[in-house]
């Protein structure tokens, strides 16, 4: 990418989410739990060509290394992400995001009838199935729109 | 693996089915054998919702092992009128009791209770979730009237709110059974319900009509459709009476078809049905103190199921 293209600077010290489904670097860093009140620096593309994906999103945050549990989460809206650790403007670490088997308290369960959503003192908590994940209360099931349940914090 | 309560008809293998199963049949031969074994034990009965058949049959199941039982009550006497959580409740109770039977209006109440206490937790029934228990007496029905092998059931109402129907068609993928499930369009098996059924490789098919089934079902079981569970009374009335039986449907079917209903029934089986040889649901009802009894030995005796 020439100098005139380039969109985002190079980051000295964080992480660098790449390959996120084109449309979905929001949802990622809902999922981080990144809003801009950390006083991180945050750099966001959107939307951008890539070979692999058609469009891609990229996700850079400054000062931040993501444990690998973070990032497993991702995997569920943007399965071919890597994640690249930054530390003096070189990548260190270079990994592919794994499918997690359970998701703790980061979704809330469609099914308003569920017991996590009667006030009671539980985390939500749903298992990663073949083609999306369960809840592990009451067997609801979230196929599409995963991004849509990510309970507010 | 090590089970101390019955949350979900899915963890049910069929060899824990059988062993509760036979229990219940030598307890139903010799009641008088097991009628002081657990004459310490307390059960509390914590029904967030109205019950008769379960609350009484827990309750009757426990005092003829010998024990006793402490009623939460109903909700409008009980401390959950003050704002109290289920956690807070069940937590409490199990200081009181050996074991802890749970019907609760929210979907996953039994899973999430018994997170929180270290005595045995019963699914009396989740909202529309499970009713495992339920499933027992049912499976215990089936197997004394026509065997629980080679078999074709008709499982028709309320298959989408239905609890009885979810833990009683996820119990039966442990046998060779043909599943036909009988509903309206809008009342057809919930997703989570159909995703067991296929990993369980359960023969299912579905059907809006009875009579194209009729004929080679072993069992016919008939649920209500609920009132309680339907957000718009104009779609209830709409749907409610379509799905009935009486004597004249019960032509097309095999004289040794068992006719099974969880009930409490409201109009589904006319009463005439009652004195015919295929009505078995006030049988299926009385298997419940048995199977009951078998349950809480198992649970109360080995603490696993």
């Amino acid at each position: 990418m020439s100098d005139r293209e380039l969109r985002v600077s190079k980051i000295r010290n964080g992480t660098v989410i790449d390959h996120v489904s084109g449309g979905q670097a929001l949802n990622v860093l809902s999922i981080l739990g990144i809003d801009g009140s950390e006083g991180l620096g945050v750099s966001v593309v959107m939307n951008v060509p890539s070979d692999r994906l058609g469009l891609k999103d990229v996700v850079k945050v400054e000062d931040r290394e993501l444990s690998q549990s973070e990032v497993d989460v991702i995997s569920l809206i943007a399965p071919e992400a890597t994640i690249n650790i930054i530390r003096e403007f070189d990548v260190v670490e270079k990994n592919r995001v794994d499918r997690p088997e359970t998701v703790v308290g980061l979704l809330s369960c469609p099914n308003r009838n569920c017991i996590t959503n009667a006030n009671e003192p539980v985390e939500t908590k749903f298992d990663v199935v073949d083609d999306g994940v369960r809840c592990t209360y009451c067997g609801t099931i979230i196929r599409e729109e995963l991004a849509a349940h990510i309970a507010p914090e | 693996m090590r089970q101390d309560h019955l949350i979900t008809a899915t963890q049910l293998s069929r060899a824990d089915i059988e062993a509760v199963l036979d229990r219940a049949a030598e307890i139903d031969a010799d009641p008088g054998a097991v009628a002081d074994r657990y004459r310490e034990a307390v059960l509390a009965l914590c029904f967030f919702e109205p019950s008769t058949r379960t609350k009484m049959s827990f309750e009757t199941a426990i005092k003829r092992l010998g024990g006793s039982t402490t009623d939460m009550g109903t909700v409008e006497s009980s401390s959950v009128k003050k704002g109290e959580s289920l956690a807070d409740t069940v937590r409490v109770v199990e200081g009181y009791a050996d074991a802890l039977v749970l019907r609760h209006p929210s979907e996953g109440a039994a899973k999430m209770a018994a997170e929180f206490v270290d005595v045995p937790v019963i699914n009396a029934g989740d909202g529309a979730g499970q009713h495992p228990s339920q499933t027992l007496l049912d499976l215990y029905t089936i197997r004394e009237n026509v065997g629980l092998d080679d078999l074709s059931i008709g499982i028709m109402g309320d298959l989408k709110y239905g609890r009885t129907v979810h833990s009683l068609a996820e119990a039966l993928t442990n046998f060779d059974v043909r599943q036909h499930f009988i509903s309206p369009e809008s009342l057809k098996l919930p997703r989570s319900v159909r995703f067991d059924l296929h990993n369980s490789g359960a023969q299912l098919r579905e059907h809006t009509d009875l009579e194209e089934v009729l004929p080679e079902l072993d069992v016919l079981y008939v649920t209500r459709i609920q009132r309680e569970r339907f957000p718009d009374e104009t779609e209830y009335e709409q749907i409610a009476g379509e799905y009935q039986i009486d004597a004249d449907t019960l032509e097309l079917a095999d004289d040794d078809l068992a006719v099974m209903h969880p009930l409490p029934r409201v109009d589904e089986i006319d009463p005439a049905v009652d004195s015919l040889s295929q009505a078995t649901y006030f049988e299926q009802a009385h298997n419940g103190v048995p199977v009951r009894m078998a349950l809480l030995d198992v649970l109360l005796s080995e603490g696993e199921l």
